[in-house]
């Protein structure tokens, strides 16, 4: 009964950013050869600015036994997370509202264009001036550093969204959270994880510096601290615990939401 | 202009347009619909019969309330609360969702927990709820088009050329299907096409279409009942029908 029909198309390509990814022992190997060209250095070159691996490992140890470390790493985790969400939502708010209005898209463009060249660091400078050195003023100027490329990218999907499927919701009475769950978050949810990909690998940098110019705590503040105690052992013990944080959230979380939130395009064959 | 009529009670589907253009980019105005009339009866299968690019779709898009843009007015049945099942030109189901999610979706609130499984086993598709649309040939997603536009127990039934492009032994095997799922409960339906054999198995009313800018060139009502359509019968309102809007048949 079915012999006689021929199978359709597939109506979308793949997500991007699809690689196929080095096998773990490489990844072992690659990291294993790093450190042993870092001991190397740090021998032929004994200073105190140019620690060897194992004083850092040791600092790291005395930092975490303190308590130190874990403290600021969660401040820090927490100004992370506070300001991509704040930067996602917002900013997806306005690349759908553009997206979606052509006249609108036209005349903010211009300002879209402005704040995607406003230095970041100029606008972390100005929000501590005008709304004090605060939480709020270092979570909002992250976040405003981000917000114009989520807007950008969201504006795109607002672009490519098929009015098919909006007006077989219409026809069919789908109501608003149906049509916000089924309809649009389907559509968009490539635009979502681009966005969230690079908002993360921004977001984790700047924070970094907001804290280190205006709050008193995180580690972008120990950073600091350490740099005027010429203490490189410290900074390099913040940096890779911390960089190790987000690439595990990165492999952990994002990577497989994205994965099964994909799961209906890679079933066909 | 496109107001939608309020006065009187009958589950009749009406038509009255009197103009609608669109504007093409360069500014032209292009003139689609002009001065069209027509009805369909309470619990009938129509079908409009119209050549290539003469403005079906626009009507369609026009009863399923998608294009305001028209001037006349356009009365469904069940009005003001008409319930629309649709089949529109192409599939329109959502990849990311499953054959059943598909159809569960368009039911009404009251409905939602709706048993499907005689539709579905009607339709031949008990065994393929939980497929994805893009596992399925286009014939088996017209299917899931059709059973999501019968599960919501519609007022009325707009279907868009729902079997083009589907080879003639599978299109038929579909019209038999849409034919016994209607039967069950008919409901009023208006089907476009323009395959005169297809208008002719299904309808009780033909409305033929001029090209653009489309207006009725006449209606030709079939009162043979649908079961007693044999070939002969077929063949009989095929030729009276010719006779009556187009050359008559080459060879008869
Ligand atoms: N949005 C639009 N803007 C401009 N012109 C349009 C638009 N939609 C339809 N048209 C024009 O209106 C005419 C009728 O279109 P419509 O899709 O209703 O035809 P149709 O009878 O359904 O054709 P087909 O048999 O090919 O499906 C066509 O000439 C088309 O070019
Ligand atoms: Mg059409």
């Amino acid at each position: 009964m079915m012999a006689e029909e021929k199978p359709l198309g597939r109506p979308l390509g793949r997500s991007m950013g699809e690689q196929a990814a080095a096998p773990i022992w490489m990844v072992l190997l690659s990291f294993a050869a790093l450190l042993v060209a870092w001991q190397l250095g740090a021998t032929l070159w004994p200073t105190r600015s140019f620690p060897p691996p194992l004083l850092v490992w040791q600092t790291f140890l005395g930092e975490m036994a303190s308590g130190d470390l874990p403290y600021h790493l969660a401040i820090t985790l927490w100004r992370v997370a506070a300001s991509f969400l704040l930067a996602m939502i917002i900013g997806a708010a306005i690349g759908i509202f553009l997206g979606m209005h052509r006249r609108a898209d036209q005349f903010f463009n211009p300002w879209l264009i402005l704040f995607l060249n406003i230095p970041a660091l100029v606008i972390i400078v100005l929000a501590y001036i005008w709304f004090g050195l605060n939480e709020a003023a270092a979570i909002g100027a992250v976040a405003l550093n981000k917000i114009p490329n989520v807007a950008v990218t969201m504006r795109e999907g607002a672009r490519a969204l098929d009015p098919r499927y909006a007006e077989m919701a219409s026809v069919y009475r789908f109501g608003g959270f149906d049509r916000f769950r089924h309809i649009l978050m389907p559509q968009l949810q490539p635009y979502i994880a681009a966005a969230s990909r690079s908002g993360i690998s921004l977001i984790w940098k700047i924070v970094l510096v907001v804290e280190l110019m205006g709050r008193s705590n995180g580690v972008g503040f120990q950073i600091n601290l350490f740099f005027q105690l010429f203490d490189v052992a410290a900074i390099l013990a913040y940096t890779l615990a911390f960089v190790a944080v987000m690439l595990s959230i990165e492999l952990m979380v994002v990577q497989p939401l994205e994965r099964t939130s994909t799961r209906w395009r890679r079933r066909a064959a | 202009m496109n107001a939608h009529q309020h006065a009187g009670a009958a589950a009749r589907l009406e038509v009255h347009v009197e103009q609608k253009s669109f504007s093409s980019a360069t500014g032209e105005r292009i003139d689609v619909l002009r001065d069209l009339h027509f009805d369909v009866p309470e619990n009938r299968f129509a079908c409009i019969f119209g050549p290539s690019g003469c403005g079906k779709t626009t009507i369609l898009r026009i009863l399923m309330g998608l294009d305001g843009d028209y001037g006349g007015s356009v009365r469904l049945p069940n009005w003001p609360d008409p319930r629309v099942g649709a089949v529109f030109q192409e599939p329109t189901l959502l990849p990311w969702r499953s054959v059943e999610q598909n159809i569960r979706l368009a039911l009404p609130g009251h409905r939602k927990d709706a048993n499907l499984d005689l539709l579905l086993e009607i339709l031949g598709l008990d065994h393929l709820r939980s497929f994805y649309p893009g596992e399925l040939s286009l014939g088996l997603a017209r299917r899931v088009a059709i059973a999501r536009a019968l599960a919501i127990e519609p007022d009325v039934l707009l279907l868009d050329e729902p079997f083009v492009s589907l080879d003639q032994a599978l299109a038929q095997q579909l019209r038999n299907l849409l034919l016994s799922v209607w039967s069950e409960r008919p409901t009023t339906a208006l089907m476009v096409t323009h395959d005169l054999d297809e208008a002719i198995m299904l309808s009780d009313r033909i409305i033929v279409l001029s090209p653009r800018p489309a207006k009725v060139v006449g209606v030709f009502d079939i009162t043979v009942p649908r079961r007693e359509r044999d070939e002969k019968a077929r063949d009989d309102l095929r030729r009276s029908f010719r006779k009556q809007f187009l050359a008559p048949e080459p060879g008869s």
